[in-house]
């Protein structure tokens, strides 16, 4: 009978998860057409333009701060990668400082020295209990009060300026030299990355150790030097001087992104102290205590059994901080550093009036920053996770 | 039978005509009027235009006219309900339907119109765009400026008009774009730029912000010309008209001689006729709108007329000295004008 087969094929388990999570699916759906139809209907009623030609258009901005080739002349799209790099940028740098300064403060925080970790502590529970827009707006109206005028720039070997307009650096006239001394770079890394491998293989079979730090030295660190300065001889540059108002040539830093990314890193490097310590707080004394009976001294305790295990706890919290510096970022905008907030949501909406199409584009870039930035550190979580066997 | 049937509907169409005028259905000016208040968008705070004082009362150009609106529809200049919106808030504000109408120093270009379902409703104030800059820079045109850093707010018309301006001219600017005008202005006090640029009214007011108003000074020869005016968004057109219509009734009455002085002496004395039309006395032109006929002279008993409200605000009787310039009558060389009240 079909009744019967069609009722056990609704009593088997399965089959009914599999209709509702099916209902779930088309009922969403279902909402998001009507809301996007209805939005669009009531928009073309109000006379209200809508859609994605407006990317096209002649955005006519001027950007002080651009990475890539943006000019005003080019399209509203252009600015809207332009904006994308700055945020990149600013998070990436942030990322890098924060989390070097938070390792430092929650060390410090743990430190048997007592005006240290009082020191440590103190800063971590005033930066933790301080808004972010507030460290925003001190560093950027600070970072401009303390800086001189451009007739009074502060020169760094009369190639460099700082003044209120920003840090104007030298910029070379043939970039392909640098690209060449980048791979360069790149290469010896690389094979820096072999070599450690090679001779932690070696260690496994042999149990003879390599002189992996002396060659690393050479490769990290000599090898880039080297070829940052032959690059840098072998081209002229755009060394800037000061002509009317301020300097010209060379590229220009603007204070907004000092004062941005000092922001982000003093403030996120708070919550990362207080990650780092409770990482290592959370590996059981017993351990260090067993590496030492083993006759470990107190750097290799610290390096190859407290901070392997301290990172597992660590790295989930700590992706979330990441997280909020890439969020963060958009507090940028409350200072015209030119970020996809202020220049997308900000100057591109007002001139073409396009919320929904400007306000849903830069969600996406958010979205897909961060899920990107989590896969990352999923994947490290995964690779540094207690093996059981 | 026939007859009886044909009759009635005859009786029943001329009844229906016979009654009060009919008019277009005006959903804003309904929900005006069962809100006892207009709502008018302004700006956050620029003197002469709309400023919130310390006992929270507006004034201004813009504020005043909001008044005249309330005073012609409402009878009383004081039921206005002002928000004050961000460069960036102003158009969301109107479109969503949250205020009923923008009188906010904001400049009327063609894809506004065009692409924001936003209709300009005349000009108030004819702005046009300069610079203020420090008076010890030495700077006498906005050419002079040429590897100087500009503050100006992000998404307004100057943003644009300044990049444009200085690209056609070969000129290298740095232009750093602010949320808020106000922020903006801060930051040309604490010296990250050397100028800021905004509309001369606009400056003018904003001027007075600055930690030493005096040491700095305002370019006299505009970039460009921006037009201000109320703004309504597109759709019930009825509502549209009294916006219009108000605004180009306190630019007829300053034509016309009637001020806040005289406007009963004129309403009980008056031979001119389009006088007569304005006052209410004759013509039945605010019923035609479905507003009292006495709705200008209320406005400008008042409120006052044109004039009378620009030198209050930002003319020879305020903080910002403005000349009248372009924003004087057609008959006296500036650029206001208003079809006739026929």
């Amino acid at each position: 009978m079909p009744l019967t087969k069609a009722l056990a094929l609704i009593n088997d388990k399965r089959v009914r998860d599999w209709i509702y999570q099916l209902a779930l699916i088309v009922g969403l759906v279902a909402l998001t057409v009507y809301f996007v139809r209805n939005a669009s209907q009531n928009m073309v009623k109000a006379g209200i333009a809508s859609g994605f030609d407006f990317l096209w258009r002649t955005s006519g901005i001027d950007v002080p701060f651009v990475l890539t080739s943006y000019t005003q002349a080019d399209n509203i799209l252009g600015l809207f990668w332009a904006g994308v790099a700055n945020t990149m940028l600013v998070t990436v740098i942030a990322i890098a400082l924060a989390t070097l300064l938070g390792f430092v403060l929650g060390i410090a925080r743990l430190s048997s020295h007592w005006l240290l970790s009082t020191l440590a502590g103190a800063y971590i529970e005033f930066v933790r209990n301080i808004p972010l827009l507030f460290f925003v707006l001190f560093w950027y109206f600070g970072v401009i009060a303390a800086l001189p005028a451009p007739r009074d720039s502060l020169s760094v070997f009369g190639i460099a300026f700082l003044n209120n307009r920003g840090l104007t650096i030298p910029l070379p006239d043939a970039p392909a030299n640098f690209r060449w001394a980048i791979a360069a770079i790149l290469l010896a890394w690389l094979a820096q990355w072999l070599v450690a491998f090679w001779a932690r293989r070696r260690k496994d079979r042999t149990g003879r150790d390599a002189p992996v730090v002396a060659i690393g030295l050479v490769l990290v660190i000599l090898v880039p030097i080297l070829a940052i300065a032959w690059a840098s001889l072998a081209t002229r540059w755009d060394i800037p001087i000061l002509r009317g108002f301020n300097y010209r040539g060379g590229f220009v830093v603007i204070p907004e992104f000092v004062a941005l990314l000092a922001a982000l890193v003093t403030y996120t490097a708070g919550f990362i102290a207080e990650i780092v310590r409770g990482g290592i707080q959370a590996v059981p004394h017993g351990q260090t205590e067993a590496a030492s009976a083993l006759g470990l001294r107190r750097g290799p305790i610290l390096r190859f059994v407290t901070i392997p295990q301290a990172l597992r706890v660590m790295m989930p919290p700590m992706t979330n901080q990441y997280l909020n510096v890439l969020k963060n970022s958009s507090f940028g905008a409350a200072i015209a550093y030119p970020d996809v907030v202020s220049l997308f949501m900000g100057s591109a909406l007002n001139n073409t009036g396009q919320a929904i199409e400007i306000i849903a584009m830069t969600l996406a870039v958010y979205l897909v920053i961060g899920l990107a930035v989590s896969a990352l550190m999923n994947w490290y979580n995964a690779r540094i996770a207690l093996v059981t066997r | 039978m026939k007859t009886t049937i044909l009759a009635a509907a005859a009786l029943a169409a001329g009844a229906s005509f016979a009654n009060a005028q009919q008019l277009a259905p005006s959903p804003t000016l309904d929900a005006i009027k069962a809100r006892g208040n207009i709502e008018c968008g302004v700006h956050l705070g620029l003197p002469g235009f709309s400023f919130a004082n310390d006992k929270g009362e507006w004034t201004g150009l813009d504020v005043d006219y909001c008044k005249a609106l309330a005073a012609a529809v409402l009878g009383d200049a004081t039921k206005v309900k002002f928000t004050p919106t961000s460069v960036q808030q102003r158009w969301p504000i109107l479109q969503s339907g949250q205020v009923d109408l923008l009188a906010r120093n904001s400049t009327i270009t063609f894809s506004r119109n065009a692409t924001l379902g936003l209709n300009f409703q005349g000009i108030n104030f004819y702005e046009g765009q300069t610079f203020i800059v420090r008076k010890k820079a030495n700077v006498k045109t906005a050419a002079d400026l040429d590897g100087a850093s500009v503050c100006v707010a992000a998404g307004s018309t100057e943003e644009k008009n300044a990049a444009d301006w200085f690209r056609e001219r070969n000129l290298k600017v740095t232009i750093t774009n602010f949320q808020k005008n106000d922020d903006a202005i801060t930051a040309y006090d604490t010296g990250r730029c050397d100028a800021y640029t905004a509309g001369v009214g606009a400056l003018a007011g904003q001027r007075v912000k600055l930690k030493v108003p005096d040491d700095h000074v305002i370019l006299t020869q505009p970039i460009s010309n921006d037009p201000q005016g109320p703004v309504t968004r597109w759709g019930d057109e009825r509502w549209q008209l009294i916006v219009r219509w108000v605004l180009n009734g306190t630019i007829a009455a300053e034509a016309l001689g009637v001020t806040s002085a005289n406007v009963d002496e004129m309403k009980a004395n008056s031979k001119n006729t389009e006088v007569r039309r304005l006052l209410g006395v004759e013509g039945g032109f605010g019923a035609m709108m479905g507003l009292p006929d006495d709705w200008m002279y209320k406005v400008i008993k008042q409120v006052g007329n044109y004039g009378e409200s620009f030198e209050r605000t930002v003319g020879m009787g305020s903080t910002l000295k403005l000349e009248r310039g372009q924003n004087q009558l057609w008959t006296k060389g500036g650029l206001l004008f208003t079809p006739p009240f026929q």
